[in-house]
């Protein structure tokens, strides 16, 4: 029994343990690690993972994936550079053209995942390989930086000269997040599909449309975070942006508890996953440790964390 | 003497986290007999199978397989010291050859090469010799149900089994390949391989069974000769209180003069639907019979808007309709209960309560946000209506038995209030006690006005249940039942024939 | 019927291929249709040919490999720094370690029980970062010494160069392993019921692992080949080429669900996504973000084509 119990809770809380173990050290190894500033600046380089990831755990609830999430940061990130710098646009319509371009990758996604019954991987494979290129495509690879003009202020701006925006954002599409798959009928429908596709459909769910909100809203905050990143940077780089990004948010919903297999959307779980992965990376720079060691760190803790979650066999 | 016996299991006992589901059971089969192990769900047989099979451990009793103790771990153990078990879900691999199947993991060498030829040769000898004449190069998959099972104990043969689990091997099957099916029993039987067989079909077990075990909620009730006893008796012991009312025949049948309500004219689809006719009145309940095949599925299907008819009309209410998808169908109030729960009704990791309002989430939610309170009290309401039993609205669906997972469907449907429900084959898989409680509230439905189109395989059910039956015959219309008409000599005639025997009182 | 029906699929792919030679043929006369262009492609494409042939058999077993770029890398930069030793250590360990890191995929993957995609995502940046750490990030020169260590990159054998040998013949012995031996045929079996391969006897988790291990096996061979032909091992080297993989491996027209494909079909993916690189290399002014668009749109257009022959046969 007392085994049973403890199988239980590592699988509903081994990524919290994680997380707390590698809070522990860094507290008493990491010099400066309780500052408040550490903090800050852990969740602003985890912002982008954290935030696509939320997208991606509905994504991979309704037992899809999405490897296209950073071919789509690219977009955005070039889109919104080129609208607002190179054409002078209103800063509101080039956020929202950045954001609509990025919806358009997630509608493509989802309808051909959702309309069409591709494999998810082979769906977003397609635009992985080729919605980077459109990205370059739009400004010949190059580069659109903006330091010193008058938007390179607004990335870093901190609320109250305290709170980075980017919390303030993490904070609330978590929230957003977990109030749509805990409270809402898209939520319920999107965990249903996962855990039953066939019987979803005869029951007269819109199961096409499901699908694709879930890639649209995957997309748009692939776009969100793309344009936060951009200004933080002050650069578009459409050939680096996001790069990887995917694979880290899988990652983060992976060790968060969600099921590849789809079903249950773990929100919380996939908040941990993210804050995981950041602090492994945090951790070996404020060591002065070759970053080289936080992949391999990442890779064990990756294992551990799903091994550690694995249901029971029958 | 240990010897009289293939399988003995004695004072087997097993708990689940401190529930216990077998106590003390004695288990035993002769060699080369066919037993049936009969119990309603819950009485422990397919925890009792599963300890055999080495799925579960055992807390505590011995098994002797052939006078000598084992003690298996897992299901492969089990087929090296010679049980095969057959499950309705077919455990074979579809995307390769017949022949491939069943001769993976011992294949026929020629110098240390696969000799595909002796084994393609060899397979086809095995399944003449089981009266199966089929192309064994081609893959799995292209052959049905019935066919895959055979190849499946073609396998077991091969692998030197003596003694063979057919566990609920004939749900799926139709009546002629039953009769196949216990025809290789038979062959099995002579070749002094023992069965192992569990049905919810009463008509099969005294068919086929030598002798049975029965069990009731984890105790052995007892092991009796099948000709020493009557199915009455049977179904007594199995439920254990008074089960003439399912027995006998109750028969409600009423004439609906009611307006039509649904009305299909010329429906073709493919090979499958050659041109249907099928009319049902308000409140109304018409049985659907037929063999595998015979196109009662795909009938439901088209009138519900998953697969597309090739020619054909639907009206409902007297105006034409065109379903695209379900949703459409739902629109109009149809409802479908699909024959495979598992697959396409229930939604395994959601709750009771989920289970029950997801169709119909805007009765429960509010601009897309779901109301906790009134979604429980729907599932509540529905708990209590139906006798749903579960420990509460949050249980996962998927911790329900056979029978309750069928009523939370049930119930799915009937909270959004249709007028006309398609219930495909409901109580499969289902045992007595729950079956009853099925057939009841099919009746209780019907009586709201709701018309409800019953696909059923057995015959009991329709002549318990219906009003009309209505008999398919290899995807057209064979003929129409009434009244007095409906009894199993009838449907089997119109199954068989296409007309009633003489004297059989049809209606033109 | 189903005989049949695998005929005409692979037909559809090969139809792509003789209209991609054919209209090069008659737009660039020689400059494409010639034995040189023909080796050139060949030769191109030898490497992902033989991680490919690899992840067919892992994705035949309804598995994944991301991990195959980042092995290439670590067995280039093993291999330029064993040539200082030896041509042969440093053609046999980089190897062998490719079937260790395909080891260590299938213990993770077979008996860990862990989904695919992410045990060898997590693989994938344990082994990367163990490049990055032997190097430094830095490229590693082949050792001056080691003079025959160009010929397996180079080199040619009666006029073809010596890597198209290499992979034609593992595509010979790995087409023979899959159609004929027990453990080609229980990848099929796994990937289309695992369960029930389990039952037939079909030693499971073994037979699963040897497809990891094949499969890093071959990805260190495409390293060493690559280290051959660059002249020295690039720790950055074959980012990305897990997706090229997957991408033809798709493209060929094996399923990314298991149980359905083969090798042959993978070549004729290689093939024709080879021979686009090619006939976009020879247009000249197509830069290299259209060249991913085209890609894209190849990996789409494909698998329409193939879910269209696949309706009508089924």
């Amino acid at each position: 029994m007392r085994k049973e119990q403890i199988g239980d809770i590592s699988r509903k809380y081994g990524a919290l343990i994680v997380l707390v173990l590698l809070i522990v050290i860094n507290a008493v190894i990491t010099p400066n690690f309780l500052h408040i500033n550490t903090m800050w600046n852990i969740l602003i380089q985890a912002f982008s993972v954290i935030v696509i990831s939320m997208g991606m755990t509905m994504v991979i609830a309704t037992g899809g994936i999405d490897i296209s999430v950073g071919s789509t940061m690219a977009l955005a990130s070039i889109i919104f550079a080129k609208l607002l710098i190179d054409y002078q646009m209103n800063f509101v319509v080039s956020l929202f053209a950045a954001l609509f371009a990025s919806c358009i990758f997630g509608a493509f996604n989802g309808i051909l995942i959702g309309v069409f019954d591709f494999q998810p991987i082979v769906a977003s494979l397609i635009l992985m390989i080729s919605g980077r290129g459109i990205a370059q495509q739009f400004n010949n690879g190059v580069v659109i930086s903006f330091y010193g003009n008058k938007f390179s202020d607004i990335g870093t701006y901190r609320i109250g000269s305290v709170v980075p925006i980017q919390v303030v954002f993490i904070v609330l599409v978590v929230l957003v997040a977990a109030f749509l798959v805990k409270k809402t009928n898209f939520g319920l429908y999107v965990q249903a599909i996962g855990d039953n596709k066939v019987a979803s459909k005869l029951m007269g769910l819109r199961t096409a449309l499901i699908l694709i909100g879930t890639y649209v809203l995957c997309a748009f905050l692939a776009g969100l975070a793309s344009v936060f990143e951009t200004l933080r940077m002050c650069s578009a780089d459409p050939n680096n942006i996001g790069l990887n990004v995917e694979l880290d948010c899988i990652a983060a919903v992976a060790i968060g508890g969600t099921s590849m297999s789809g079903g249950r959307a773990v929100i919380w779980g996939t908040l941990v996953g993210a804050l995981v992965m950041q602090l492994i990376t945090t951790m070996m720079n404020m060591n002065n440790i070759f970053y080289a060691y936080a992949l391999v760190i990442k890779s064990l803790i990756i294992i551990i964390a799903l091994y550690l979650q694995k249901e029971k066999e029958a | 003497m240990g010897n009289e016996y293939i399988l003995e299991m004695r004072g087997i006992s097993k708990s689940f986290s401190s529930v216990k589901v077998l106590h003390e059971v004695d288990f035993r089969i002769k060699k080369g007999e066919v037993h049936a192990l009969m119990g309603e769900n819950g009485a422990g047989k397919s925890t009792l199978i599963k300890i055999l099979t080495g799925i579960y451990s055992r807390d505590g009793g011995t098994v002797l397989f052939d006078g000598k103790e084992i003690r298996l771990s897992d299901a492969l153990e089990a087929q090296k010291v010679g049980i095969s078990t057959i499950y309705q879900e077919i455990s074979l691999v579809g995307q390769l050859s017949v022949a491939e199947n069943i001769y993976i993991g011992r294949e026929i060498k020629k110098h240390g090469i696969i000799d595909w030829r002796a084994i393609n040769q060899k397979s086809k000898e095995l399944l003449t010799s089981l009266g199966m004449d089929i192309d064994v190069t081609k893959t799995l998959n292209s052959y049905g149900t019935a066919i895959q099972q055979m190849v499946a104990i073609a396998r077991s043969i091969l692998i030197d089994a003596r003694l063979v689990i057919m566990d609920e091997a004939t749900s799926s099957l139709d009546d002629d390949e039953v009769k196949v099916l216990f025809s290789i029993i038979r062959k099995l039987k002579a070749q002094g391989i023992a069965v192992l067989f569990i049905s919810h079909r009463l008509s099969e077990i005294f068919e086929i069974a030598d002798s049975l075990t029965v069990l009731k909620d984890g105790h052995l009730v007892g092991e009796y000769r099948t000709a020493d006893l009557t199915r009455k008796e049977l179904v007594a012991k199995m439920v254990g209180h008074d089960a003439e009312s399912i027995v006998e025949t109750e028969r409600t049948y009423r004439e609906v003069s009611g307006d039509e309500y649904l009305k299909v004219t010329g429906i073709q689809s493919g090979i499958k639907l050659r041109g249907i006719d099928l009319t049902i009145r308000r409140g109304e309940i018409v049985g659907l019979a037929g063999l595998l095949g015979a196109g009662r599925t795909e009938l439901a299907r088209i009138i519900f808007g998953i697969d597309r008819k090739d020619k054909g009309e639907i009206w409902i209410d007297g105006k034409p309709v065109e379903f695209k998808l379900p949703a459409h169908a739902i629109g109009r109030g149809l409802a479908f209960c699909s024959e495979d729960r598992k697959v396409e009704g229930i939604i395994p990791n959601l709750t009771i309560a989920e289970n029950i309002n997801i169709a119909n989430m805007k009765k429960v939610s509010r601009f897309g946000v779901i109301r906790k309170e009134d979604q429980n009290a729907v599932a509540e309401e529905y708990i209590e209506k139906i006798r749903i039993k579960t420990t509460g609205t949050e249980q996962k669906i998927k911790n329900l038995s056979g029978g309750n997972q069928q009523k939370v469907i049930l119930a799915r449907w009937l909270s959004m209030k249709p007028n006309f429900i398609i219930l495909d084959e409901p109580t499969r898989g289902i045992d007595v006690g729950a079956k009853k409680e099925i057939e009841d509230l099919i009746k209780e439905i019907s009586g709201q006005g709701i018309s409800i189109l019953l696909i059923s395989s057995e015959f009991e059910e329709l002549i318990r249940n219906c009003d009309r039956v209505e008999v398919l015959r290899d995807g057209r219309n064979a003929g129409s039942l009434k009244g007095e008409e409906i009894t199993e000599n009838n449907i089997m005639s119109l199954i068989a024939n296409g007309k009633v025997d003489e004297g059989g009182g049809i209606s033109a | 019927m189903n005989v049949l029906k695998s005929k005409v699929k692979i037909s559809g792919s090969w139809i792509a291929i003789f209209v991609l030679i054919l209209v090069p043929s008659i737009v660039y006369g020689d400059k494409f249709f010639s034995a040189v262009n023909a080796f050139n492609v060949l030769r191109q494409m030898s490497m992902i040919g033989l991680i490919s042939i690899g992840m067919t058999c892992v994705i035949l077993t309804a598995g994944i490999d991301l991990s195959v770029g980042a092995t290439v890398a670590l067995a280039a930069v093993m291999s330029a720094g064993l040539t200082e030793k030896s041509v042969f250590l440093a053609i046999f360990l980089p190897v062998l370690s490719g079937v260790f890191i395909g080891a260590v995929n299938g213990f993770v993957i077979a008996k860990l029980k862990i989904v695919p995609f992410i045990a060898t995502l997590a693989v994938q940046m344990a082994v990367r970062g163990i490049a990055y750490i032997m190097t430094d990030i830095q490229s590693i020169p082949v050792a001056k010494s080691a003079a025959g260590f160009a010929v397996l990159g180079r080199g040619y054998f009666y006029g073809v160069p010596i890597p198209v040998i290499i992979l034609a013949v593992v595509l010979l012995v790995m087409s023979f392993v899959c159609r004929r031996t027990p453990f080609g045929r229980s990848l099929y079996a796994i990937g289309g019921n695992e369960d029930a391969a389990k039952m037939m006897g079909i030693k499971v988790t073994r037979n699963k692992a040897l497809a990891y291990v094949l499969t890093g096996g071959l990805s260190a061979l495409a390293g060493v080949i690559l280290c051959s032909r660059l002249g020295a091992g690039q720790p950055l080297s074959g980012t990305g080429w897990e997706m090229d993989a997957v991408a033809a491996v798709a493209i060929g027209g094996t399923l990314l669900s298991g149980g359905v494909g083969g090798v042959e079909k993978t070549l004729s993916g290689v093939l024709i996504t080879a021979l686009i690189g090619n006939i976009i290399n020879l247009q000249g002014n197509v830069n290299t973000y259209v060249q991913q668009i085209i890609m894209g749109a190849i990996v789409l257009v494909v698998i329409i084509i193939q879910r269209r022959t696949q309706r009508k046969e089924g």
